[in-house]
C-alpha cells in the first residue's frame, strides 16, 4: 500500500486533547464538524492549510492521552493520508488501525520536513523523502494490522469475515 | 521460558503459549465504556450490523464523564447510550453512580486473573486487583460487544520494585508520580508495568488502584500488582466470581527493572503542562494557586476524601481559592457522610459536585479561568484539558492538594499531617 503526499510538521508528545479538544469531542458525532478542530490548539489554521492526501509526521509518542477514536477519525476526516511519527502511544495506535488510518513508526522522521513529499508504505515499512530524495529506516507494520488496514478498519474486516479472522 | 503475568492472561484467554511481542485473539471477560467514547461505539457496532450483544451480561456503559448532562448535544448521546442499554440488555451506570474506573473494581466486575478492556485510557486501574486490563477505543468495544473478542499484541513487562515505608505526609500518588517521572512518559509505551515490593504490599486497595490508574500516563497498556489477603478480601465482599490469582514465573523475561526506595520519596507535584514533569513540593512552595480539586478515578476514594477532611477539621479555605470535591462514586459520597467527611469539606468551604469526571475532563463543573493555577489530585495536566488551555494545572495527592487548599498556595502536607 503505497502513498505519496505532502508533509505537514508536528513536534514530540502531540496529546489527543490536541488533535481534538475534549470540549469538542463529547459535544458530537458528526466528524467532519469535528475535523474543522483538529490541532487547533497547536495551529488554528492547521485545518485550512491541508489538501486532500497530505501526512502528518511527528516527533515521539504522538497520540498520547485519551483513548478517544475521534483522534484518527478527525484526522482521516480532515483527509490526511497517514501518520509518521519516531513514536506513537498504544491506544492512538490501535485506534487508528481500528479506524483504518495508515501510520508508520519512523525513527528518522525528524530529517523530514515540513512541505517535503514523501512516498510510504507501511506493509514493508519503506518512507522516502522525495524532495530529499533520501530512504528512511521505518517498522513494517505487523501483517494483522496491515490486514485490517487493508480491510478498511475493524468495523469492515468484521462485517467482511463475520468476526476476528486474523 | 518462564511467564509474566501478562503473557499468563493473555494465554489463558486465547488458547495461545502467548509471549511478548505475539498477537492474540483473546476472549474478553468484561467491557467498560464511557459517554465520551461509547456513542462511536454504538456507531461502529450498528455499522457492523450489530443486532445482539454476544455477552450483554460482561458489559457495563457508564455515564460520569458529563454527568448531569450540561447542554443539549451531550444529552442526545446520553440518551443514545440508555436507549441502547435497554435495547441490547447490558448494564447502564446513569448519572450520580460514579466515575467508570471506581465502579468496576467497586461493583464487583473485575476478579483477579480477569482480561478486561475499557473504552477509557485508565482502564488499567483495575489491574490493582491483579487483572491484565487495558484501555481500548470505541471500535474495539463495538467488536468486543458484538464476539465477545478483541486483538491485543502481549506486552513485554516493567517491573518496579519498591521497597521500605513511605515517610508521613507521602502517599501512592506520590509514588506513581515520582515512578512517573523516572520513566517518562513514553517509558513505558507498549508495556505492562508490574508493581511488586514491600510497600506495595503494605498499601490498602484504594491506594493500588491509584498507582495502577496512572500506568497509562508512563505509556503503558497495563499496571499490574501482585494477588494478596487484601486483593482477595475485597473482591470477595463484591461477587461470588471465583478469583484466579496469577504471578509471574521465577525465570519469567522481565525486559527492564526499576528499583525504588520508597523512604527517599517526598511528596511530589506534576508541573504543567506534562505528567512527567515532576518536582518536589518543597520546589514549589510559592506557587498560588486559585482552585484546588479533590477526586477523580485516581485520588477520589473514601481514604482520598478521609485525608483531606482530616487536615481540613475546623479550618476555613483561603480566601483566594475554590475548593472542589467529587466522590468517585455514590457509594463512597454515603460511606463519606456517614462518616461525617462531607459535613467537614463542606464546612471548611468545599462544593461538592455529583460523582463523576467533569472538573477533571473540563466538560463542566469547574473550568479554570485564563491564566490560573490548579491543584488537582487528577491523573493528567495536559494544556487544556480542565477546559480551558491558558490555565495550569499541578497534580498532587489529596493531602497536597489540601493543604494548598488552605494556604493559598503550593503546600508541603508533612506540616499539617501529624
Amino acid at each position: 500500500m503505497k502513498l505519496i503526499g505532502k508533509v505537514h510538521k508536528f513536534g514530540d508528545s502531540i496529546n489527543t486533547d490536541y488533535i481534538i479538544s475534549g470540549k469538542y469531542k463529547f459535544k458530537t458525532l458528526d466528524m467532519d464538524e469535528l475535523a474543522k478542530h483538529v490541532m487547533e490548539d497547536l495551529d488554528p489554521a492547521f485545518y485550512s492549510k491541508i489538501s486532500p492526501g497530505d501526512f502528518i509526521v511527528a516527533g515521539r509518542n504522538f497520540g498520547l492521552g485519551s483513548s478517544r477514536e475521534q483522534a484518527p477519525l478527525v484526522i482521516k476526516h480532515a483527509k490526511i493520508a497517514g501518520v509518521i511519527a519516531q513514536s506513537f502511544a498504544r491506544i492512538f495506535f490501535r485506534n487508528a488501525i481500528n479506524t483504518g488510518l495508515p501510520l508508520i513508526v519512523c525513527p528518522d522522521a525528524d530529517k523530514i520536513d515540513a512541505g517535503d513529499e514523501i512516498e510510504i508504505d507501511p506493509s514493508s515499512g519503506v518512507v522516502r523523502d522525495l524532495t530529499k530524495n533520501i530512504e528512511l529506516k521505518a517498522e513494517a507494520l505487523p501483517p494483522i494490522m496491515i490486514k485490517i488496514l487493508q480491510d478498511g478498519g475493524l468495523a469492515e474486516h468484521v462485517i467482511k469475515h463475520g468476526g476476528f479472522d486474523l | 521460558m518462564g511467564k509474566t503475568i501478562s503473557e499468563k492472561i493473555l494465554s489463558a484467554h486465547s488458547g495461545a503459549d502467548a509471549h511478548a511481542g505475539d498477537i492474540v485473539v483473546a476472549d474478553i471477560d468484561y467491557a467498560m465504556g464511557q459517554d465520551g467514547t461509547t456513542p462511536l461505539s454504538i456507531k461502529a457496532f450498528q455499522k457492523m450490523k450489530g443486532e445482539k450483544l454476544r455477552h450483554p451480561e460482561r458489559v457495563s456503559l457508564v455515564i460520569d464523564h458529563s454527568a448531569p448532562s450540561p447542554n443539549e448535544g451531550v444529552s442526545a448521546l446520553h440518551k443514545m447510550m440508555r436507549e441502547f442499554a435497554g435495547m441490547t440488555g447490558c448494564n447502564l451506570y446513569d448519572i450520580g453512580e460514579g466515575v467508570c474506573h471506581q465502579l468496576m473494581p467497586e461493583r464487583g466486575h473485575v476478579v483477579p486473573g480477569d482480561l478486561i478492556v475499557g473504552a477509557d485510557s485508565h482502564t488499567t486501574t483495575y489491574g490493582a486487583l491483579n487483572a491484565f486490563s487495558t484501555g481500548i477505543g470505541s471500535t474495539d468495544l463495538a467488536a468486543v460487544m458484538l464476539t465477545g473478542k478483541l486483538w491485543l499484541r502481549v506486552p513485554q513487562t516493567y517491573r518496579v520494585v519498591y521497597k521500605g515505608r513511605l515517610q508521613k505526609g507521602v502517599y501512592s500518588k506520590d509514588l506513581m508520580l515520582y515512578t512517573i517521572g523516572k520513566t517518562t512518559a513514553d517509558g513505558c509505551t507498549y508495556d505492562a508495568m508490574e508493581f511488586v515490593g514491600s510497600t506495595v504490599s503494605a498499601m490498602s486497595v484504594d491506594a493500588r488502584l491509584t498507582m495502577a490508574n496512572m500506568a497509562v500516563e508512563a505509556g503503558a497498556k497495563a499496571g499490574i500488582f501482585e494477588c494478596d489477603e487484601k486483593t482477595l478480601e475485597y473482591v470477595q465482599a463484591r461477587t461470588d466470581r471465583a478469583p484466579r490469582p496469577v504471578s509471574s514465573d521465577i525465570d519469567a523475561v522481565f525486559y527492564k527493572t526499576l528499583k525504588i526506595k520508597a523512604s527517599e520519596v517526598a511528596p511530589m507535584v506534576a508541573k504543567p503542562h506534562a505528567v512527567d514533569n515532576v518536582d518536589t513540593v518543597d520546589k514549589l512552595l510559592d506557587v498560588p494557586i486559585q482552585q484546588a480539586f479533590i477526586g477523580t478515578c485516581t485520588n477520589g476514594r473514601l481514604e482520598d476524601l478521609k485525608i483531606a477532611a482530616k487536615i481540613l477539621k475546623d479550618k476555613q479555605v483561603n480566601r483566594g481559592v475554590r475548593l472542589i470535591v467529587a466522590p468517585a462514586s455514590k457509594n463512597i459520597y454515603l460511606d463519606a457522610m456517614k462518616a461525617g467527611i462531607i459535613q467537614t469539606l463542606v464546612r471548611a468551604g468545599a462544593s461538592v459536585v455529583t460523582p463523576g469526571c467533569g472538573c477533571c475532563v473540563g466538560t463542566h463543573d469547574g473550568v479554570p479561568s485564563d491564566d490560573e493555577n490548579v491543584i488537582s489530585t487528577a491523573n493528567r495536566n495536559f494544556k487544556g484539558r480542565m477546559g480551558n488551555n491558558k490555565a495550569f494545572i499541578y497534580l498532587a495527592s489529596p493531602a497536597t492538594v489540601a493543604a494548598s487548599a488552605l494556604k493559598g498556595k503550593i503546600a508541603d502536607p508533612r506540616e499539617v499531617v501529624a
